[in-house]
């Protein structure tokens, strides 16, 4: 009981401490740069961000990133984690390849797709090279949004692949043995083995990818400011920007727990119509 | 870490004549299907490569070249970016902050965590099992209903930077570096992996040094800390890099460049509307160098602390 007491503590007093206080801080009008104390506004602001329309779109903002980014990486990290579950020259080479995009700062590669996104940057250059036209990425409304989700794609690719590859590789042989000698073909390994064996990593795969997806700040940050006219703001750098650069911490935190809210329920509804389907 | 998935020796796939995923096992397509998997996984490696090639080159291009087409080897290679990055922009001293940050985040959950792991597999309690679940359910927790409170209680930490017995008055821990190693020093997602990890070791040392007379601190620091050297080395690595890769929280509680970390130096060449790509990325080469060397020096660490908190899970 004393060796956990002190990580007791420490998760009490920084990890659920600041929930609670979170959620009293969510019914006040906060202020940071005012000493008074704040007023307890009750559900105010709950009220106005749900009628303010910059918080609502954030929200979507925030839906369609993580559509955009998770179907493509899981796809593909599926398919990358299938070609390297077989041993052949360099497949530790490969494999450590692809994961060293997931090892570095999120911070630090959006600074170096910042560049490839430049007017002059290689995106734009790779497409000169097709007589096609260079397009300004991150300052158009339609491809700003797709583009920070492209360079996410490319960023968890490799740690999707290496969770996949762990579940590929813990799904007995014998099965696939037993199902060759019945006869199936390579299509029904897949689909009758391959996939419902995946599931539970899949699963846990989808949902830690909507809980870190549905977070996009740094990415934001570094690539568009939020920017052009808002369509890269997702809720969490609409918090971000409302709590330390407008000192409206009261709204914000209550932008905090609603997105909260929609995480919980995005995942647990993944989790459960993934899991759901075993039974049909 | 039984499970550990290790890109060269880990548990592989079943020899090649036995595989599922031929389609002709007897027929002559083997080739011509190995062929097709080569040129797909060399060509999404070289893709997946391409950014960071073009940063390694952009931090030895000229920077009066870097507006142009830029060459994927300079021409004429410089150095002069990286003293740009180092000496104009204070790098050097954001390098000297991740550092001490680091060392200390890394200590921290190395004690702290691994007790706590090491006793909630080896020495449970009532309600132990509980306990741990929602210290481990706290990772789910996204970051932004904690920033905030965590923001004003650091700047509350009565006694420090001017504040009162009260933690009124002044900007307590804020834009300092104890600040910064606040929220990190015990990561609840090491707990897990303590806790994992010690549950596989057998508990026959124990009982056999409990009948000799040994403290359970004994037992634990002479007998099961020695041998969870795999243990340690996960843990320092996912520590180090999930500080020194932190961007928001340093964002939120330094103002000054002498607390600044490494992420957020590299942001402050954002700030003047015009990037200075080549030293940018001089910058990002030096910072990412560390975390490179280490998952370099210890893959299997790294990929583990990624796959053990699931497949075990």
């Amino acid at each position: 009981m004393l060796f956990v007491l002190p990580a007791l503590l420490y998760v009490g007093i920084f990890h659920l401490v600041p929930v609670v206080y979170g959620l009293v801080l969510s019914f006040t009008d906060y202020d940071p740069l005012s000493r008074t104390s704040p007023d307890v506004v009750g559900f105010d602001n709950y009220v106005a961000i749900f009628s303010d329309a910059a918080f609502r779109d954030s929200l979507l903002v925030t839906g369609r990133y993580v559509l955009m980014v998770l179907p493509v990486t899981v796809a593909l990290a599926l398919g990358l984690a299938l070609l390297v579950n077989r041993p052949f020259p360099g497949v530790g080479l490969v494999r450590s390849a692809l994961y060293v995009p997931h090892i570095v700062a999120l911070t630090a590669v959006s600074m170096v797709w910042l560049w490839m996104y430049s007017s002059n940057g290689l995106i734009n250059e790779v497409l000169g090279w097709f007589q096609l036209p260079a397009q300004s990425w991150l300052y158009d409304e339609d491809t700003a949004l797709p583009a920070v989700a492209a360079m996410r794609v490319w960023k968890a690719l490799g740690s999707n692949m290496v969770l996949l590859l762990a579940g590929l590789q813990s799904i007995p042989k014998e099965l696939y043995e037993a199902a060759r000698v019945d006869g199936a073909r390579r299509w029904q390994l897949f689909r009758h083995i391959t996939l419902p064996g995946l599931r539970p990593i899949l699963v846990y795969v989808v949902a830690m990818d909507i809980i870190f997806l549905a977070q996009g700040f740094a990415e934001i940050f570094v690539l568009t400011g939020g920017g052009p006219l808002g369509s890269t703001t997702t809720t969490n750098y609409l918090i971000y920007t409302e709590a330390f650069q407008y000192n409206r911490m009261g709204s914000a935190s209550a932008m905090a727990f609603v997105l909260f809210a929609f995480i919980a329920g995005a995942s647990l509804l993944a989790v459960r119509g993934m899991l759901g389907r075993r039974q049909s | 870490m039984t499970n550990t998935l290790s890109p060269p020796t880990g548990r592989e796939a079943p020899p090649a004549a036995t595989r599922p995923r031929r389609r002709r096992r007897r027929g002559g397509l083997d080739g011509h299907d190995r062929l097709t998997r080569a040129v797909l996984l060399l060509g999404t490696c070289l893709l997946v490569m391409v950014p960071f090639a073009w940063m390694i080159s952009l931090a030895f291009t000229p920077p009066e070249q870097a507006f142009g087409s830029v060459a994927l080897v300079p021409e004429d290679p410089t150095l002069e970016n990286f003293s740009t990055a180092l000496l104009d922009a204070d790098l050097l001293r954001a390098l000297a902050n991740s550092a001490i940050v680091a060392a200390v985040v890394v200590l921290g959950n190395c004690v702290i965590a691994i007790l706590a792991g090491y006793a909630f597999a080896m020495l449970p309690f009532r309600g132990s099992t509980a306990v741990f679940f929602s210290l481990v359910a706290t990772t789910a927790i996204p970051v932004s209903v904690t920033l905030i409170p965590l923001f004003l209680m650091t700047r509350g930490v009565p006694l420090a930077g001017g504040n009162d017995i009260l933690g009124q008055g002044g900007s307590g821990l804020l834009d300092t570096l104890a600040g910064l190693t606040l929220p990190h020093l015990v990561m609840p997602m090491n707990i897990f992996l303590a806790r994992q990890y010690f549950s596989g070791s057998s508990r026959d040392l124990a009982e056999a040094a409990r009948i000799d007379g040994a403290g359970e601190w004994r037992i634990f620091s002479r007998i099961y800390l020695p041998l969870a050297k795999p243990l340690v080395a996960v843990i320092a690595i996912f520590s180090f890099t999930g500080v020194w890769d932190d961007f928001l929280w340093p964002l939120v509680i330094t103002s000054s460049p002498e607390s600044q970390t490494v992420q957020l130096a590299l942001a402050r060449f954002l700030v003047d509307g015009n990037v200075q790509y080549g030293p940018l990325m001089a910058g990002v080469v030096l910072v990412t160098l560390p975390v490179i060397a280490v998952f370099l020096f210890n893959q299997r660490g790294f990929i583990s602390g990624l796959t053990d908190g699931s497949v075990k899970g």
